[in-house]
Protein backbone atom coordinates (compact mmCIF):
# COMPACT_ATOMS: atom_id res chain seq x y z
CA UNK A 1 0.00 0.00 0.00
CA UNK A 2 1.67 3.52 -0.96
CA UNK A 3 -0.15 6.87 0.46
CA UNK A 4 2.30 8.90 -1.08
CA UNK A 5 -0.50 9.29 -3.80
CA UNK A 6 -3.48 9.04 -1.37
CA UNK A 7 -5.59 12.41 -1.83
CA UNK A 8 -7.48 10.79 1.50
CA UNK A 9 -5.78 8.44 3.80
CA UNK A 10 -8.37 5.70 4.59
CA UNK A 11 -5.67 2.87 5.59
CA UNK A 12 -2.32 2.56 7.17
CA UNK A 13 0.22 -0.16 7.06
CA UNK A 14 0.38 -0.96 10.91
CA UNK A 15 2.65 -4.65 11.10
CA UNK A 16 3.58 -6.07 14.37
CA UNK A 17 6.45 -7.55 14.59
CA UNK A 18 7.58 -10.19 18.25
CA UNK A 19 10.96 -11.19 18.41
CA UNK A 20 11.36 -14.37 20.36
CA UNK A 21 14.79 -16.32 21.76
CA UNK A 22 13.61 -19.32 22.13
CA UNK A 23 15.54 -21.63 24.88
CA UNK A 24 14.83 -25.27 24.57
CA UNK A 25 14.96 -26.90 27.68
CA UNK A 26 16.96 -30.24 28.89
CA UNK A 27 14.65 -32.01 27.27
CA UNK A 28 13.99 -30.57 23.44
CA UNK A 29 17.83 -30.01 23.31
CA UNK A 30 18.21 -33.55 23.81
CA UNK A 31 15.46 -34.44 21.33
CA UNK A 32 17.23 -31.96 19.11
CA UNK A 33 20.77 -33.26 19.32
CA UNK A 34 19.48 -36.71 18.21
CA UNK A 35 17.52 -35.26 15.53
CA UNK A 36 20.33 -33.85 14.03
CA UNK A 37 22.12 -37.14 14.21
CA UNK A 38 19.31 -38.15 12.29
CA UNK A 39 17.64 -40.10 15.36
CA UNK A 40 13.76 -39.53 16.32
CA UNK A 41 13.68 -39.93 20.16
CA UNK A 42 11.10 -39.90 22.72
CA UNK A 43 11.16 -39.61 26.70
CA UNK A 44 8.97 -42.62 28.83
CA UNK A 45 7.24 -41.38 31.90
CA UNK A 46 8.78 -43.78 34.83
CA UNK A 47 4.64 -43.94 36.35
CA UNK A 48 2.61 -44.40 33.43
CA UNK A 49 4.99 -45.69 30.67
CA UNK A 50 3.35 -43.00 28.02
CA UNK A 51 6.23 -42.07 25.55
CA UNK A 52 5.69 -38.75 25.03
CA UNK A 53 7.44 -37.49 21.33
CA UNK A 54 8.93 -34.79 21.46
CA UNK A 55 9.84 -34.87 24.90
CA UNK A 56 9.07 -31.69 27.06
CA UNK A 57 10.99 -33.28 30.34
CA UNK A 58 8.26 -34.34 31.96
CA UNK A 59 4.54 -36.42 31.77
CA UNK A 60 1.47 -33.89 31.83
CA UNK A 61 -0.85 -36.60 33.59
CA UNK A 62 1.19 -37.74 36.56
CA UNK A 63 3.20 -34.61 36.84
CA UNK A 64 6.91 -36.36 37.40
CA UNK A 65 10.12 -36.05 35.47
CA UNK A 66 10.43 -38.02 32.39
CA UNK A 67 14.27 -38.90 32.01
CA UNK A 68 14.36 -42.53 29.93
CA UNK A 69 15.00 -42.12 26.55
CA UNK A 70 13.13 -43.92 23.84
CA UNK A 71 14.67 -44.09 19.92
CA UNK A 72 11.51 -44.02 18.02
CA UNK A 73 11.66 -45.76 14.77
CA UNK A 74 10.97 -44.26 11.12
CA UNK A 75 7.82 -45.94 10.92
CA UNK A 76 4.47 -44.09 12.52
CA UNK A 77 0.61 -43.89 12.23
CA UNK A 78 -2.15 -41.58 10.55
CA UNK A 79 -4.17 -40.19 13.86
CA UNK A 80 -5.41 -37.64 11.98
CA UNK A 81 -5.09 -35.14 9.28
CA UNK A 82 -6.15 -32.59 7.47
CA UNK A 83 -5.71 -31.38 3.56
CA UNK A 84 -4.95 -27.79 3.07
CA UNK A 85 -5.86 -26.56 0.27
CA UNK A 86 -5.42 -22.36 0.75
CA UNK A 87 -2.17 -21.04 0.39
CA UNK A 88 -0.12 -19.35 3.64
CA UNK A 89 1.46 -16.53 2.94
CA UNK A 90 5.39 -17.13 3.19
CA UNK A 91 5.40 -21.12 2.93
CA UNK A 92 6.94 -22.66 -0.23
CA UNK A 93 5.01 -25.61 -0.30
CA UNK A 94 1.84 -25.84 -2.78
CA UNK A 95 -1.04 -26.39 -1.74
CA UNK A 96 -2.81 -29.13 -1.62
CA UNK A 97 -0.96 -31.01 0.69
CA UNK A 98 -1.36 -33.25 3.86
CA UNK A 99 -0.76 -32.00 6.98
CA UNK A 100 -0.99 -35.34 9.27
CA UNK A 101 -1.12 -35.48 13.12
CA UNK A 102 1.54 -38.94 13.02
CA UNK A 103 2.03 -41.44 16.15
CA UNK A 104 5.59 -43.02 15.60
CA UNK A 105 5.82 -46.51 16.74
CA UNK A 106 6.47 -46.59 19.97
CA UNK A 107 5.01 -43.53 21.12
CA UNK A 108 1.67 -42.93 23.01
CA UNK A 109 1.07 -39.19 20.94
CA UNK A 110 1.19 -37.83 17.94
CA UNK A 111 3.17 -34.94 16.12
CA UNK A 112 2.42 -32.47 13.28
CA UNK A 113 4.13 -33.50 10.19
CA UNK A 114 4.08 -33.31 6.30
CA UNK A 115 2.59 -36.21 4.08
CA UNK A 116 3.69 -36.61 0.55
CA UNK A 117 4.31 -39.24 -2.54
CA UNK A 118 0.45 -40.32 -1.68
CA UNK A 119 -2.55 -39.61 -2.89
CA UNK A 120 -4.45 -37.02 -1.19
CA UNK A 121 -8.00 -38.86 -1.45
CA UNK A 122 -6.80 -42.04 -0.06
CA UNK A 123 -4.89 -40.72 3.26
CA UNK A 124 -6.65 -41.99 5.92
CA UNK A 125 -6.59 -42.78 9.76
CA UNK A 126 -4.77 -45.90 10.58
CA UNK A 127 -2.62 -45.20 7.32
CA UNK A 128 1.11 -46.83 7.67
CA UNK A 129 3.56 -44.00 7.03
CA UNK A 130 7.57 -43.92 7.03
CA UNK A 131 10.08 -40.87 7.32
CA UNK A 132 11.38 -39.69 4.24
CA UNK A 133 14.65 -38.01 5.92
CA UNK A 134 16.73 -35.34 4.02
CA UNK A 135 20.43 -36.28 3.13
CA UNK A 136 22.35 -36.57 6.23
CA UNK A 137 24.73 -33.02 4.98
CA UNK A 138 21.01 -30.70 5.23
CA UNK A 139 20.51 -32.50 9.03
CA UNK A 140 20.55 -29.56 11.69
CA UNK A 141 18.44 -28.93 15.03
CA UNK A 142 14.99 -29.19 13.64
CA UNK A 143 12.16 -31.46 12.80
CA UNK A 144 11.98 -30.69 9.15
CA UNK A 145 14.88 -33.12 8.85
CA UNK A 146 12.14 -35.57 8.29
CA UNK A 147 11.12 -33.71 4.66
CA UNK A 148 7.83 -35.74 4.98
CA UNK A 149 6.10 -38.91 5.55
CA UNK A 150 4.53 -41.47 2.53
CA UNK A 151 2.56 -44.16 3.02
CA UNK A 152 4.23 -47.75 3.62
CA UNK A 153 2.13 -50.66 1.81
CA UNK A 154 0.92 -52.62 5.39
CA UNK A 155 -2.15 -53.01 6.53
CA UNK A 156 -4.12 -49.86 8.74
CA UNK A 157 -4.30 -49.97 12.51
CA UNK A 158 -7.76 -50.08 13.70
CA UNK A 159 -8.57 -47.03 15.27
CA UNK A 160 -8.54 -48.18 19.13
CA UNK A 161 -4.45 -48.99 18.35
CA UNK A 162 -3.28 -46.19 16.66
CA UNK A 163 -0.89 -44.54 19.78
CA UNK A 164 -0.49 -48.33 21.00
CA UNK A 165 1.96 -49.99 18.92
CA UNK A 166 5.35 -50.39 20.44
CA UNK A 167 8.62 -49.76 18.88
CA UNK A 168 7.94 -52.78 16.33
CA UNK A 169 5.52 -51.62 14.87
CA UNK A 170 2.58 -53.67 13.67
CA UNK A 171 5.06 -56.50 13.82
CA UNK A 172 4.65 -56.88 17.54
CA UNK B 1 20.80 -39.31 29.57
CA UNK B 2 23.45 -37.39 28.07
CA UNK B 3 23.05 -33.67 28.79
CA UNK B 4 23.66 -31.78 25.33
CA UNK B 5 24.36 -27.62 25.64
CA UNK B 6 21.16 -25.75 25.71
CA UNK B 7 20.21 -24.87 22.29
CA UNK B 8 18.51 -21.01 21.39
CA UNK B 9 17.84 -19.80 18.42
CA UNK B 10 15.73 -16.38 17.13
CA UNK B 11 12.38 -15.82 16.11
CA UNK B 12 10.09 -13.40 14.31
CA UNK B 13 6.59 -13.55 13.91
CA UNK B 14 5.47 -11.25 11.83
CA UNK B 15 1.83 -9.99 11.54
CA UNK B 16 1.43 -7.40 8.59
CA UNK B 17 -1.62 -5.31 9.04
CA UNK B 18 -3.40 -2.91 7.25
CA UNK B 19 -5.80 -1.27 9.13
CA UNK B 20 -8.84 1.24 8.22
CA UNK B 21 -8.61 4.34 9.83
CA UNK B 22 -12.40 5.43 9.17
CA UNK B 23 -13.04 8.78 8.64
CA UNK B 24 -12.03 10.97 11.73
CA UNK B 25 -8.88 9.05 12.02
CA UNK B 26 -8.34 9.54 8.05
CA UNK B 27 -9.03 13.15 8.45
CA UNK B 28 -6.01 13.68 10.99
CA UNK B 29 -3.44 11.54 8.79
CA UNK B 30 -4.81 13.57 5.73
CA UNK B 31 -4.02 16.18 7.33
CA UNK B 32 -0.77 15.46 8.70
CA UNK B 33 0.59 14.75 4.70
CA UNK B 34 -0.22 18.30 4.02
CA UNK B 35 1.28 19.52 7.44
CA UNK B 36 -1.74 20.58 9.25
CA UNK B 37 -3.25 18.73 12.37
CA UNK B 38 -6.42 18.42 12.75
CA UNK B 39 -8.68 17.86 15.89
CA UNK B 40 -12.71 18.07 16.56
CA UNK B 41 -14.72 19.93 19.05
CA UNK B 42 -16.62 17.78 21.63
CA UNK B 43 -19.97 18.83 22.42
CA UNK B 44 -18.52 20.64 25.95
CA UNK B 45 -17.60 22.79 23.09
CA UNK B 46 -13.48 21.33 23.92
CA UNK B 47 -11.68 20.50 20.65
CA UNK B 48 -9.96 16.91 21.11
CA UNK B 49 -6.56 16.50 19.29
CA UNK B 50 -6.39 13.75 17.59
CA UNK B 51 -10.19 14.22 16.87
CA UNK B 52 -12.21 11.33 19.08
CA UNK B 53 -14.56 9.28 16.71
CA UNK B 54 -17.64 10.13 19.17
CA UNK B 55 -18.59 12.04 22.19
CA UNK B 56 -17.35 11.19 25.33
CA UNK B 57 -20.27 12.51 26.90
CA UNK B 58 -22.70 12.12 24.67
CA UNK B 59 -21.29 9.43 22.26
CA UNK B 60 -22.76 10.96 19.61
CA UNK B 61 -20.43 10.93 16.21
CA UNK B 62 -18.15 13.77 16.05
CA UNK B 63 -17.67 15.85 12.83
CA UNK B 64 -17.04 19.77 13.46
CA UNK B 65 -13.46 19.15 12.45
CA UNK B 66 -10.84 21.97 13.67
CA UNK B 67 -7.37 22.87 12.67
CA UNK B 68 -5.56 23.56 15.35
CA UNK B 69 -1.47 24.61 16.01
CA UNK B 70 1.79 22.53 14.69
CA UNK B 71 2.94 24.45 18.13
CA UNK B 72 1.95 24.25 21.79
CA UNK B 73 2.98 23.95 25.00
CA UNK B 74 4.92 20.65 27.25
CA UNK B 75 1.89 19.88 29.37
CA UNK B 76 4.23 16.63 30.93
CA UNK B 77 7.21 14.38 29.79
CA UNK B 78 9.70 11.65 30.75
CA UNK B 79 13.01 11.82 29.46
CA UNK B 80 14.00 8.63 27.78
CA UNK B 81 18.08 8.64 28.36
CA UNK B 82 18.41 5.35 26.90
CA UNK B 83 16.14 4.80 23.74
CA UNK B 84 14.96 0.96 22.19
CA UNK B 85 15.15 -0.35 18.68
CA UNK B 86 11.25 0.53 18.83
CA UNK B 87 11.41 3.89 19.96
CA UNK B 88 10.42 7.04 17.34
CA UNK B 89 14.25 8.46 18.27
CA UNK B 90 17.17 6.76 18.36
CA UNK B 91 18.80 9.48 20.42
CA UNK B 92 17.88 10.37 24.01
CA UNK B 93 14.51 12.23 23.81
CA UNK B 94 11.18 13.09 25.93
CA UNK B 95 8.43 11.42 25.31
CA UNK B 96 5.59 14.42 26.01
CA UNK B 97 1.92 15.34 26.37
CA UNK B 98 1.82 18.57 24.31
CA UNK B 99 -0.95 20.70 24.44
CA UNK B 100 -1.02 22.34 20.64
CA UNK B 101 -2.40 26.11 20.63
CA UNK B 102 -5.98 26.06 19.82
CA UNK B 103 -6.40 22.24 21.62
CA UNK B 104 -7.59 21.68 25.16
CA UNK B 105 -6.47 18.23 25.25
CA UNK B 106 -2.64 17.43 25.10
CA UNK B 107 -1.65 14.98 22.44
CA UNK B 108 1.53 12.67 22.78
CA UNK B 109 4.69 12.66 20.87
CA UNK B 110 8.53 13.32 21.78
CA UNK B 111 10.68 15.94 21.68
CA UNK B 112 14.51 15.40 20.86
CA UNK B 113 16.52 18.33 21.99
CA UNK B 114 20.39 18.42 23.25
CA UNK B 115 18.94 20.26 25.72
CA UNK B 116 17.51 18.43 28.31
CA UNK B 117 17.42 21.11 30.93
CA UNK B 118 14.87 23.03 28.68
CA UNK B 119 12.25 20.15 28.80
CA UNK B 120 9.96 21.38 31.34
CA UNK B 121 6.31 21.74 32.02
CA UNK B 122 5.17 25.05 30.19
CA UNK B 123 8.04 24.91 27.50
CA UNK B 124 6.81 26.03 24.30
CA UNK B 125 7.36 23.60 21.62
CA UNK B 126 7.17 23.11 17.64
CA UNK B 127 6.23 20.00 15.25
CA UNK B 128 9.76 19.67 13.05
CA UNK B 129 7.94 18.02 9.83
CA UNK B 130 9.50 15.27 7.39
CA UNK B 131 10.63 16.27 4.23
CA UNK B 132 7.80 14.30 2.24
CA UNK B 133 4.65 13.61 4.83
CA UNK B 134 3.07 10.77 3.87
CA UNK B 135 -0.20 10.55 6.16
CA UNK B 136 1.15 9.02 8.88
CA UNK B 137 2.35 9.97 12.76
CA UNK B 138 5.85 9.92 12.21
CA UNK B 139 4.89 12.91 9.41
CA UNK B 140 6.11 14.69 12.38
CA UNK B 141 9.89 13.72 12.82
CA UNK B 142 9.80 15.28 16.18
CA UNK B 143 8.75 18.14 18.21
CA UNK B 144 11.86 20.87 19.01
CA UNK B 145 12.15 23.74 21.63
CA UNK B 146 11.12 26.63 20.29
CA UNK B 147 13.87 29.42 20.60
CA UNK B 148 13.50 31.51 23.90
Amino acid sequence: MDNKNKEVIDAIEAPIYLKYKFTAGLAPARFLSQLKQGVLTGQRCPKCDNVYVPPRGSCPACGVATEEEVVLGDKATVQSFTIVSIPIPGNPIQPPYIVANLVPDGANISFIHLMSECVNEEVRIGQRVTAIWKPREEWDFAMDNIRYFKPLDEPDVPAELIGHLSVNGTEN
Amino acid sequence: MVKDSLLQKEYELGFTYTRSTGPVVGKFLTGLKNRQIFGNRASDGRVIVPPMEYDPETFRPLNDFVQVSDAGVIESWCWVSKPRSSHPSAVPFAWAMIKLDGADISMIHHIVTNEQNRVVTGARVKALWIDQPVGFISDIRCFVLEED
